[in-house]
């Protein structure tokens, strides 16, 4: 801190989480490189997360990305356009138990 | 959105730097022009965050303004004027392990000061008990009793501290003896460490009880007002006579005893009363020329009718008295060297390490007093007032009693205390004088707030000067 000198134990305890907090809301920010104690790949608050992992592939995600297909409707708001299924097309994934196996079977939709 | 400075203080150094004191958290900054700035505009009403700083926008220090002001949010110093206060902060676990326990071995004295609160006026104990008077002495069964009662209560703790209390401690040295050895055997058997201390009146000390209380590492406090005027002014035999000239041949030879076997520092204890000497004065004769290492002094506790109590005009003399004494006490630590000033050595202390009481004392908490027949309460002070008794050493603590005076005392429940800078290191001040003047001990001491304000005041200000001068000064204090 330029403007203020923490002197006593208290204001030095206060300080040093004022600039853990910064280094941690810098990190967010910073694309590159993810500090190590950063989860590798998704975040439980983001799923279905990262596109790529930190190495640039898809091995070390946290769950395969074929399940964001169902992420992109179902349960979150991952932008990706994907059928409406909750009102014009509710069987749209009907076909597919497990993305992560037959994701192909899935039907077109056309408007 | 719109932000307000929290209570705090400011004060300076020698060379008029800003310092800053924050009374949520207890912690001390030195400041700048720019953080100065910032506190200023916040304090009082507030300001709406965003205009403040966007009227600034222009500057060439912008960018380091709001960034300040970020540091100063985050450090608790503004904060968002509709925030949603934090919860209040709870009673440790309950039932707290005691660390000290305080034996009040006899209520007998062979002096009679006139302004003793154990004897005079402002004694609280009940009357007689049913079945007879209080016993005078503690037997050495109830002092082993009430170490082993210490030992049962006290936890996990591996130190405990036995303090003994009068009356006049060494007029029942059967007590003490017993309840130290008996502490010590304790202490072997159970891996764990012990420490005595002891408040005297020195005019008991015999060449054997020198010995004995240097052989045991005593924490020795003797009561004693000065030279033989301030002496003899109140601290006299039954018969009027004073008690300077018995007291002092002893006090050298403990002092002296005790320095050649390297033992713990031995303090004076001060009472101030109105027409005492300077503070100064007192202190350079108890530390100059008795040779104690540490002086203390207190303000006389008493209902404000005495002829001896201090009223509004004394506390101004005292206050200038002990800036004179904290003077001496920079100087020496702008040196690197310790001052005998008690007081302020304990306030510095607590200042440096940003202590901030929820409670007054640890009275009730981590300390209890135990009467001579054996009962327990909050402290010495209360020892044989039956209201505010908290169990026996044979039965235990009243843990119920004991929660719900702490939950009553907490600074919360305080609330004339929330706006005051003071509060962390006050907490609303001796639950024993807030009941003999406001006849509840749960209540703040609101008669010596100015009192209060301006001891905390010369803390700070003597805490700034040895800062800019020798902050390694304070490296003694790192450590609780």
């Amino acid at each position: 801190m330029k403007h203020l000198t923490a002197l006593n134990k208290k204001a030095r305890r206060l300080e040093a989480l004022v600039e853990q907090t910064k280094d941690k809301a810098k990190a967010m920010t910073d694309p590159w490189p993810p500090p190590t104690d950063y989860p590798f790949g998704c975040t439980t608050m983001f799923a279905p997360g990262w596109e790529v992992d930190s190495s640039g592939g898809t091995d070390k995600l946290c769950q395969p990305i074929e399940r964001d297909l169902y992420d992109c409707y179902h349960s979150c708001y991952w932008p990706v356009q994907v059928a409406d299924a909750l009102t014009n097309n509710p069987d749209w994934a009907l076909s597919c138990g497990a993305p992560v196996q037959d994701w192909k079977s899935i039907d077109l939709v056309f408007p | 959105m719109k932000y307000r400075a929290v209570v705090h203080r400011r004060f300076q150094d020698d060379d008029g730097a800003p310092y800053l004191y924050v009374a949520t958290s207890a912690s001390i900054m030195r400041l700048d022009e720019t953080s100065t700035e910032i506190l200023t505009a916040f304090q009082n009403g507030g300001a709406d965050a965003e205009s403040w700083l966007d009227e600034r926008s222009e500057r060439d220090d912008a960018a380091e303004l709001r960034e300040t002001f970020r540091d100063m949010v985050g450090l608790g110093i503004i904060r968002p004027e509709a925030e949603v206060p934090p919860p209040a902060s709870e009673l440790p676990p309950m039932p707290y392990p005691l660390g000290t326990l305080v034996l009040n071995v006899t209520n007998k004295c062979n002096l009679s000061c006139t302004y003793c609160y154990e004897y005079g006026e402002d004694r609280i104990a009940d009357g007689p008990a049913e079945g007879g008077a209080k016993a005078p002495m503690m037997s050495p069964e109830t002092a082993c009793q009430s170490v082993e009662f210490l030992f049962r209560t006290s936890g996990t703790r591996k130190h405990l501290n036995i303090t003994f209390f009068g009356g006049e401690t060494l007029l029942n040295f059967k007590a003490i003896e017993a309840a130290a050895k008996r502490a010590l055997e304790l202490a072997g058997e159970q891996g764990r460490s012990v420490s005595f201390s002891l408040t005297t009146n020195a005019t008991l000390l015999t060449d054997g009880l020198i010995k004995f209380l240097v052989a045991h590492r005593f924490g020795i406090n003797v009561s004693i007002d000065g030279n033989i005027d301030d002496q003899d002014r109140h601290r006299t035999f039954k018969s009027g006579q004073g008690s300077f000239d018995i007291i002092v041949p002893r006090i050298q030879k403990l002092i002296e005893t005790n320095k050649a076997a390297g033992g713990r520092p031995i303090g004076a204890r001060v009472t101030l009363t109105r027409g005492s000497a300077s503070v100064r004065d007192i202190y350079n004769f108890l530390h100059g020329e008795l040779g104690f290492a540490e002086v203390g002094f207190a303000p006389v506790t008493s209902a404000k009718d005495r002829d001896y109590s201090l009223v509004e005009g004394d506390y101004d003399k005292l206050i200038a008295d002990f800036t004179d004494l904290s003077d001496d006490f920079v100087e020496a630590a702008a040196r690197g060297d310790s001052h005998g000033f008690s007081n302020l050595n304990d306030l510095l202390r607590e200042l440096h390490q940003g202590i901030n009481k929820a409670h007054p004392c640890g009275a009730g908490l981590g300390l209890l007093g135990v009467s001579t027949e054996g009962n327990l309460a909050l402290c010495h002070r209360f020892v044989e007032s039956g209201t505010h008794e908290v169990g026996t050493i044979e039965d235990g603590i009243d843990e119920e009693k004991r929660a719900d005076f702490l939950q009553q005392a907490h600074i919360n429940s305080k609330t004339d205390c929330n706006t005051c800078f003071a509060r962390p290191h006050c907490s609303g001040g001796c639950y024993h004088e807030a009941y003999v003047r406001h006849g509840d001990a749960t209540k703040a001491n609101m008669h010596y707030c100015e009192w209060v304000r301006a001891w905390t005041d010369l803390g700070l200000t003597s805490y700034a000067r040895i800062m800019a001068r020798n902050s390694a000064f304070f490296e003694r204090y790192e450590s609780a």
